[in-house]
């Protein structure tokens, strides 16, 4: 490994900007002439639009448009889509309600646009949304998931508020394995609603161009040419071909700005009919109610065990909320993100799982962060730990006895394991974790007046996301292959066109990693191009951890067609026989001698081309590849974690985290150690602190930072990370992704430990102190704690 | 329109500003110093920490005007032009105590200040608890605080 | 946030004045609390008279028996004083614990007892060492002062030019936060001065900061946690949201108030900022 190849710690080359205040977002940009748009949105969950009259704010100071659902549905503005088709259990396809752009007729939900009104500064366009007449009709809303199938019907598409009913595995072998259970495991889990917030907070710039009658979109998009594609075929604002898409810097995404949302989509249509580019930019209580939010599933689920504590049987029953409209990846994350992970680590002979979604009167839900394996993972980690205490098993032991060992392991639930050791890591993780000792430290805790506790979550997940044969049987509207363009310059330097796009992974230092390493030239002289549709080939974009397995791959691929037609430069240059060129550390060499062309020489030489047959040997060093995983990857690993419980106040303390993962190869041990540092604390913040709030009346009570508690430096540990390796036999450098891992892990984690601290099973998320305290008094003050 | 006038990174500036213009706003539309972000409208983030007079502020909760003549720092000012990076700059850097680079500039700013605060010498408790204004959602703070600890000792080598 | 025009007065006369006859005016000190409502738009002064140019506003002063506190001072300057370290450390800690660092370099003491956010520390200071607040106008007792939520005494174009804290012999303030926006869900301060003890409440009540004269009464007998043993607030009368329940600030309030003793009898406090 050399100080910059693969498996380097480099430090990143995207930092310099970074930390001097050189980055690019999309609010830094600004465009001549510019507009500000302000969208007015229904403070009502569920209203009739009965009229709207803006005659008095369109006559405002500085007021260049006020245009509503009625100018877009004129201009024939398409909806919005969800591309993923799920059918449910009796074949009918899922009913997918009309989602304008600007809301027409109903209101969905609060902070569905109404209007948008576009004006010189952001302050006039603010005080003429005040002066627009909305006449509303309020309308009963159904705002609780639980009971949104017996409420007031939201769609005309979807009778009982859902969207389909979808299930996965045998029915029949899970009933006869709950036959014949010596032990049976039940709980109701509620997997609580997350907003992702980025603190980079949406934007969007649409600008017309008249001579060429093309329009230009920044947007903070983590997959630009995706956007495009959805916008212009469609949504229909343009064709394809005459619609650029630029990401510039995004500032954190976690899935939340995979989606095609609204805005972007208005921000184009007004600026091609007032002429004007037109900006807008979230404010952060904007983002609470129109950024798409994660997670909301109502479970209940039940683990089938015998007598010597072998898992027999797996059943799932999830109420999953989508919220008022179907998001862009919406359907598939509690289907085939979900269900399929519900093997969890273990040999599971039977499981079967059935997932409702459904309609309220919320904000669209769709994949954050780990999208449908934190809620998978959460239900298979619970069962297993409250398994082991009511069979008065170590926790550790029920795992390793159910563990997958031999691979590939097909599970029942379509996904193929290819490769892991489970073992391995949990058993590297308790001996970080000292677990041990973990008797002697809760002693310790109790004489401090202190409860302590300690939990297990021995995840796997499926990244690399994903095969296109298996996404597009399981009804994905595209394939999730990735794009690469190596491109050599007569100088020698490389650029890497790159379908990917970053938002805090670092891809302008890994994949300049992995040409380094393969080209044998600094990284220095590679440069990364992602996120401009006009300069880069259509890529799928950066979500499900697919970078590394998928987009690298693509480039590896790419960088395979490079290495071949420089040998036949180098052949050329050396006249020599093809075969006769040896590649490596940068030099090309005739085998067996020291007759050598340098990597400089071969690039430049490829341009000159002075000595090309024409026929045999085009000129130029450009490769491109499309890359379409065989499988998706399975990062798995296990994560304990230890807390300390006040009993009088209920605060839970984290005292401490270790974590073992099993990525496959890892091309820079610290970037990947920061994305599970990352992970966890989110996973930390859906376990401790945050949870999106309703009321019945389908109002946001948790709209702004000072509700909804985002988790902060003094409520993390120290984290101990370590990892154990088995390579991702499915691609060409090993690698399984390591995006996501610590927010699908973590959250089991911290309500295993507490559930064991205080004694009592029945603890929501989050399971912040008045909660615990509450758990407690209803559990008789935990006299169970022992 | 009011008068505005500061020292902005060293330089002179004046300028004639709607009032509610805050100072965030000013460095960011009309100095065109994007480097200090918003992130919030509660003042709880601190991706829009500066430094006015020589103390952490943050820059979306007051107005131009009542900065009056003051010295600004922002982000771009802190290292010398044309000069190294400031040690707590390199601290992010070889750390890793950056991923998205948004929330970047208000913990540098912020990081310094404590620094200036509380010395060269920072623990663990001492930093998250000095981070309470600071928001990532990205790096789960634990190479943040490494990188504060290890900038502060190199502030104090002089450097800073 | 809607237009205004900005006054900067130089004296408290000026901006007693500018108070009075303005149209819709409102006091800026240290802004965090009514800029952001401005930028909300929850709130849309026409006039605002900024305090930050008005003389003898700031300052920490300290006498035999008291420490006197200049409206304008910034939370940093209360919590680094080493007077106030010294004379009332309780203080200067329930200082260091307001909003966060660069919030406490320009929030300021008479802008939070002003506007008696019911989840505020300062009020719970005031009452808990029965503090008089000096006005431009005449001096208010705290007992007087706070009258329920955001309603304090204060007659429109008053102004508080500094608050002045009695030296107690002990006293001891401890802050459960919201773990969202940070401010109090409940915050005990406790203080003795003699046969004078004090337990007060923030965060908790749904009328603002309250005393619990059951605590006081027990306290006067043996300045001790022991004493709070098992003693409890009812429910009713607590105020109720998603991070705490009426029952759960209740019990807080005695599980603080017991910590706020052992504090204070313990002695001053180690190092705060």
């Amino acid at each position: 490994m050399s100080a910059t190849g693969i498996g380097a710690a480099v430090r990143r080359k995207e930092d310099q900007r970074f930390i001097t205040g050189k980055g690019h977002y999309t609010d830094d940009v600004n465009r001549p002439g510019q507009s500000h748009a302000y969208f007015l949105r229904s403070p009502h969950a569920r209203a009739r639009i009965k009229a709207i009259d803006s005659k008095a704010a369109a006559a405002m100071p500085g007021v260049l448009a006020v245009l509503t659902g009625a100018e877009l549905a004129a201009d024939k503005v398409g909806g919005l889509i969800c591309g993923w088709m799920i059918k449910s259990k009796d074949g009918s396809p899922m009913k997918a309600a009309p989602h304008p752009a600007i809301a027409h007729g109903t209101a969905n939900y609060v902070g569905d646009a109404v209007a948008v009104i576009i004006a010189e500064t952001l302050a006039q366009a603010k005080d003429a949304a005040e002066k627009v007449k909305v006449d509303y009709e309020l309308l009963p809303p159904a705002a609780d998931p639980a009971k949104a199938q017996t409420g007031p019907q939201i769609h005309e598409v979807a009778p009982r508020n859902t969207i389909y009913q979808w299930h996965l595995g045998d029915p029949k072998a899970v009933e006869a394995a709950f036959k014949a259970a010596k032990h049976v495991t039940k709980l109701d889990l509620v997997n609580n609603r997350l907003a992702p917030n980025a603190i980079e907070p949406r934007a969007a710039i649409g600008e017309y161009d008249a001579g060429t009658d093309s329009l230009t979109l920044w947007n903070t998009t983590q997959n630009p040419h995706v956007a495009r594609l959805v916008i212009s075929a469609f949504v229909g604002i343009a064709p394809e071909h005459k619609l650029r898409v630029i990401a510039p810097d995004v500032g954190g995404g976690f899935g939340s700005k995979i989606f095609i949302y609204p805005e972007e989509v208005v921000c184009l249509w007004a600026s091609r009919r007032i002429g004007r580019p037109v900006k807008w930019v979230s404010e952060r209580s904007e983002a609470f109610l129109t950024d798409a939010h994660g997670r909301d599933h109502v479970t209940h689920a039940e683990l089938a065990l015998d007598a010597d504590g072998k898992v027999m049987a797996l059943k799932v029953k999830t109420i999953a909320n989508l919220g008022a409209y179907m998001s862009t990846f919406s359907s598939s994350v509690p289907t085939y993100l979900y269900g399929t992970l519900l093997s969890g680590q273990y040999e599971i002979p039977a499981i079967y799982c059935e997932v409702d979604a459904v309609y309220t009167n919320t904000v669209p839900v769709d994949a954050y962060r780990g999208a449908g394996r934190p809620e998978a993972t959460f239900v298979v980690e619970r069962l297993m730990e409250v398994a082991a205490r009511e069979l008065d098993v170590d926790p550790a032991d029920l795992r390793k006895k159910n563990f997958i060992k031999k691979f590939p392991h097909q599970t029942p639930v379509i996904m193929n394991y290819d490769a892991g050791d489970y073992h391995a890591s949990l058993k590297k993780a308790m001996e970080l974790a000292d677990y041990a000792g973990f008797g002697r430290r809760k002693r310790e805790s109790a004489r401090n007046g202190k409860l302590r506790g300690v939990g297990f979550s021995t995840y796997i997940e499926a990244c690399g996301i994903a095969p296109s044969q298996a996404v597009g049987s399981l009804g994905c509207g595209v394939g999730l292959w990735e794009s690469a363009e190596v491109r050599v310059n007569p100088t020698g330097s490389v650029e890497i066109l790159t379908g990917c796009h970053q938002h805090g992974q670092g891809h302008e230092t890994t994949f300049a990693q992995v040409i380094s390493d393969r080209l044998g030239i600094p990284i220095e002289n590679v440069s990364v191009v992602h996120g401009d549709t006009d300069k880069v080939q259509f890529g799928m974009g950066t979500y499900g951890s697919r970078s590394g397995a998928v987009g690298i791959s693509a480039i590896v691929k790419a960088l395979d067609k490079v290495e071949s037609k420089a040998k036949k430069v180098a052949a050329h240059m050396l006249e020599v026989a093809e075969g006769d060129i040896v590649f490596k550390d940068g030099k090309f060499t005739v085998a067996g001698t020291d007759k050598s062309a340098a990597w400089g020489d071969v690039a430049l030489n490829a341009y000159i081309a002075h000595k090309f047959v024409g026929a045999e040997l085009e000129p130029g060093l450009k490769e491109g590849a499309f890359y379409d995983p065989t499988n998706f990857t399975f990062p798995a690993g296990c994560h304990i974690c230890e807390v300390e419980v006040d009993r009088e106040t209920g605060e839970s303390e984290i005292v401490a985290w270790t974590a073992v993962d099993d990525f496959g190869t890892v091309v820079n041990p610290m970037i990947v150690e920061g994305q599970v540092h990352g992970g966890i604390a989110q996973g930390v913040g859906q376990a401790l602190l945050e949870g999106v709030v309703y009321d019945q009346d389908g109002q946001l009570v948790t709209g702004s930072f000072m509700d909804y508690c985002m988790p902060r430096a003094q409520n993390l540990p120290v984290l101990k990370v370590d990892m154990t390796t088995t390579k991702a036999p499915s691609n060409p450098l090993g690698i399984k992704g390591c995006g996501e891992a610590g927010a699908i892990a973590a959250p089991v984690a911290v309500i295993n430990a507490i559930t064991n601290a205080i004694g009592t099973e029945d603890l929501a998320m989050p399971a912040t102190a008045q909660t615990v305290w509450q758990a407690l008094q209803k559990s008789n003050n935990g006299q169970k704690a022992a | 329109m009011s008068a505005v006038a500061m020292t902005v990174n060293g330089k002179a500036v004046t300028g004639d500003v709607d009032p509610r213009t805050l100072l965030v706003q000013y460095l960011r539309e009309h100095l065109r110093l994007t480097g200090t972000h918003v992130g919030c409208d509660t003042s709880q983030c601190g991706a829009c920490v500066v430094h006015v007079n020589g103390k952490a502020v943050k820059s979306c909760t007051v107005f131009a005007w009542q900065v009056e003549g003051a010295n600004v720092l922002t982000i771009e000012g802190l290292a010398e032009p044309n000069g190294p990076l400031h040690p707590m700059q390199e601290a992010f850097r070889e750390h890793h105590g950056l991923q998205c680079g948004y929330c970047t500039p208000g913990m540098i700013m912020t990081a310094v200040d404590m620094v200036n605060r509380k010395g060269n010498d920072l623990d663990d408790p001492t930093i998250r608890h000095e981070l309470e204004g600071n928001l990532c959602r990205c790096t789960g703070y634990h190479n943040i605080v490494k990188a504060i600890a290890a900038g502060a000792k190199a502030m104090g080598k002089g450097h800073g | 946030m809607y237009a205004f025009t900005q006054h900067r007065p130089e004296t408290v006369r000026q901006a007693a004045s500018l108070l009075a006859k303005q149209e819709e005016a409102k006091l800026l000190a240290g802004g965090h609390t009514l800029i952001p409502t401005m930028k909300l738009r929850l709130a849309g002064p026409k006039n605002l008279v900024d305090l930050s140019k008005v003389e003898g506003l700031t300052g920490i002063e300290v006498s035999g028996r008291s420490i006197t506190i200049g409206a304008m001072t910034p939370h940093v300057e209360v919590t680094t004083s080493a007077e106030v370290k010294e004379a009332i450390p309780a203080l200067a800690y329930l200082a260091g614990l307001i909003g966060d660092p660069a919030v406490r370099h320009r929030g300021t003491i008479g802008g939070s007892i002003a506007n008696n956010d019911p989840n505020a520390d300062y009020p719970a200071a005031c009452l808990g060492l029965g503090a008089t607040i000096i006005t431009n106008k005449r001096r208010i007792e705290a007992d007087e002062f706070f009258k329920g939520l955001f309603e304090t005494a204060l007659e429109p174009d008053e102004i508080i030019t500094k608050v002045q804290f009695p030296k107690p012999q002990k006293a001891g303030y401890v802050k459960f936060p919201n773990p969202a926006s940070r401010y109090a869900l409940v915050g005990v301060f406790v203080s003795k001065r003699g046969s004078e003890i004090r337990v007060a409440v923030t965060g908790a009540g749904s009328n603002g900061v309250f005393r619990v004269t059951a605590f006081e009464e027990a306290l006067k007998k043996r300045f001790g946690a022991k004493s709070l043993e098992g003693m409890t607030v009812p429910a009713d009368g607590m105020a109720s949201d998603i991070h705490g329940s009426a029952e759960y600030r209740a019990h807080l309030i005695g599980v603080l108030a017991r910590r706020a003793v052992a504090a204070a009898a313990a002695g001053p406090d180690t190092d705060v900022d």
